[in-house]
């Protein structure tokens, strides 16, 4: 278990913007009539999206909307490791130190974050970056990697990850996935298996 | 080796579209309505005849999982759970299904719905899957469209819904019924069983829930006929699977492979090989973290299926190979696991929430050789105690490592206090 508390600084209030109001409707239209509970976690996730964090306001906004009891949704809230009950920065990194990840220089790339944002938890000074060492994330053929907001960056070194940080924090685009030159789970220098596939992608002008 | 015209999964990279048109060029949704109107008990005897075991770790049959659902509705509905919250360390294959090959997943999703009585599907995705469920969305909306689900499904005559929902960061949520429980909206904490999710599941509703890779083959076998795929690997250990292979090798990689491959040839044909060469070979986890590391002398020759990596005490779990090489600290290596647990037990069982921070504050110790040589067995203890303790399995996922490390690896821990203690014996004397 990890504990999870909310912060001490939190907004006065919180609403959805028109546009996610209508989204959060389409979600909870998913689920069948007296159960929308169910979308819970779309919507806290949402309402992260659209406040940076997920503040106590927006807890008791989506309870309400959802008709649920607020213990209920602060239970969901603080359950979920991927709620961020505290400001991160503009590009949050979470940096993936488990096993897999490990045995292939995932403690370089925590020397990278420490050295070019801060402390772990800590947002940089100027707002741009924070990271958090996360469990598995599921990319494991591809490891070492980093998931910075809603992407992954794989195939990773300390040289390569310290290049992406400095051009996300200059306001750059970089690539996501692999950081090798292959294309997704292949192995490196090409596949043993599926290559008429593999001509058959370029063929199709993928 | 397998030859690709037996693989499945023909865009398991993405080098292709992954698209509906592309998914067509590549055989899926052809024939689908012929399928359904062969009828249920068809179905689902394919499936049983065709051998295959659920590909999320257990290896329970999914034509048996799938007879379970009862035959009539007694006013409720029917649901199919599909389990996406792809999140067992070293696991990487149901992402690739989601992203590269999404319309083999989603005919599979119509044809077992049908097969148990299911108007509804939900596919739960693991939250950090952001654009992995991006993808699936959008094929399912191309499926939609096309009139391949939706009212009259494919022309079949049943009617079917399926929605994407997504989970938000909790490994604990890959067990059904916390699945359940967290799609419901609640935290995600397993229930007890019985009853099971068959007959009390989603909503209180008679529900299947299945692995990714399980509904995505379904579609295939059944074009193809249970017995092509009973005739891959080996009796009892059917057909073909995916593999995760990371660690220590020169070409990590995910690959479709025949049940009972040889690990060293899986190894060596695919990935490279063992970084430095078979010999520089230390200790392989054949099947996702849960399950116990294998030494090398067990590797040379062990086949990767669910009955031979049981027959030298490990598993096949979800065949996620992770290769360890002898510069690692394989103390440290399986103490990162036992901290993965700590981190991730949903708290709702005494033995496993006190248990795993236990087990990983001795492992720490381990590490560091601070520890007396009788707490290994203190330890081996602990693991008996938290396994098989709990309401579900991740007590003994958190177990398993452990016991395997002390099984086969005593010695290196003993070794490790002797230096620590030796190193400080000599401090004292000066």
């Amino acid at each position: 278990m990890s504990v999870r508390r909310l912060d001490p600084n939190q907004p006065e209030s919180f609403e959805f913007t028109p546009e996610n109001l209508d989204w959060a409707k389409t979600q909870m239209a998913k689920y069948p009539d007296g159960k929308q509970a169910s979308a819970i976690i779309s919507l806290l996730w949402q309402a992260q999206k659209q406040h940076g964090w997920l503040p106590e306001p927006a807890i008791r906004y989506v309870a309400d909307l959802l008709g649920m009891d607020y213990i209920r949704a602060l239970e969901v809230a603080t359950f979920y490791t991927m709620f961020n009950l505290s400001p991160v920065g503009e590009h949050f990194v979470q940096l993936c130190g488990t096993t897999p990840c490990w045995l292939r220089g995932a403690d370089d790339l925590k020397e990278v974050c420490r050295k070019h944002i801060g402390e772990e938890g800590e947002v940089s000074e100027d707002g741009k970056l924070s990271w958090l060492e996360v469990e598995c994330l599921g990319a494991c053929v591809n490891a070492p990697m980093v998931q910075i907001n809603d992407d992954f960056y794989e195939d990773l070194d300390a040289e390569k990850f310290e290049r992406i940080l400095s051009e996300l924090r200059s306001g750059k685009d970089v690539k996501p996935g692999p950081q090798n030159g292959r294309r997704s789970s292949e192995p490196e220098d090409g596949p043993t298996t599926l290559k008429d596939s593999m001509s058959a992608g370029k063929a199709g002008g993928e | 080796m397998l030859e690709d015209k037996d693989r499945i999964f023909t865009n398991l990279y993405g080098f292709d579209d992954w698209g509906l048109e592309g998914a067509k060029r590549r055989g899926d949704w052809d024939g689908t309505a012929a399928i359904i109107a062969k009828g249920r008990d068809w179905i689902i005897d394919e499936m049983k005849n065709s051998g295959l075991r659920g590909r999320g770790g257990a290896g329970f049959p999914t034509g048996m999982k799938w007879s379970f659902m009862p035959k009539e509705s007694d006013g409720r509905p029917h649901y199919l759970v599909v389990n996406a919250d792809e999140s067992e360390p070293g696991t990487c294959k149901d992402r690739d299904i989601m992203r590269h090959d999404p319309h083999k997943l989603i005919e599979g999703c119509l044809i077992a719905s049908f097969a148990m009585g299911a108007h509804a599907c939900y596919i739960y995705v693991r939250g950090e899957f952001i654009r992995e469920r991006e993808q699936l969305q959008a094929a399912v909306d191309q499926a939609y469209e096309a009139g391949l689900i939706g009212k009259n499904a494919a022309g079949s005559g049943w009617d079917f819904d399926l929605y994407v929902h997504h989970g938000a960061g909790a490994y604990i949520c890959g067990e059904e019924t916390a699945l359940l429980e967290s799609l419901e909206g609640k935290k995600g904490m397993p229930r007890l069983k019985p009853p099971f999710p068959a007959n009390v599941g989603l909503y209180g509703a008679p529900t299947t829930v299945n692995n990714v890779e399980s509904i995505a083959v379904a579609p295939t076998i059944l074009r193809r006929g249970a017995s092509w795929f009973s005739g891959l690997g080996r009796p009892n250990n059917a057909g073909t699977k995916l593999f995760c292979i990371s660690g220590h090798v020169n070409k990590p990689c995910n690959v479709e492979e025949e049940m009972g491959i040889p690990l060293r040839e899986l190894l060596e044909k695919h990935a490279g090989g063992v970084r430095g060469g078979w010999d520089n070979l230390l200790a392989v986890i054949p099947g996702g973290s849960s399950v116990p590391l294998l030494p090398k002398t067990v590797c040379d020759d062990v086949l990767m299926d669910f009955d031979s990596l049981k027959a030298v005490q490990s598993g096949l779990g979800t065949a996620a190979v992770i290769v360890m090489d002898k510069s690692t600290d394989i103390i440290k290596a399986i103490a990162r696991l036992s901290y993965f647990y700590k981190h991730e037990s949903c708290g709702q069982c005494t033995p496993c929430r006190e248990g795993t921070g236990w087990m990983w504050r001795v492992m720490e110790r381990l590490v560091a050789g601070e520890a007396e040589p009788a707490e290994i067995d203190m330890l081996l203890d602990v693991t008996k105690r938290v396994e098989g303790h709990t309401i579900c399995a991740l007590g003994d996922a958190a177990a398993w490592p452990v016991q395997g490390l002390i099984r086969h690896f005593r010695g290196t821990i003993e070794e490790r206090i002797a230096a620590k203690r030796g190193g400080a014996a000599q401090v004292a004397a000066e």
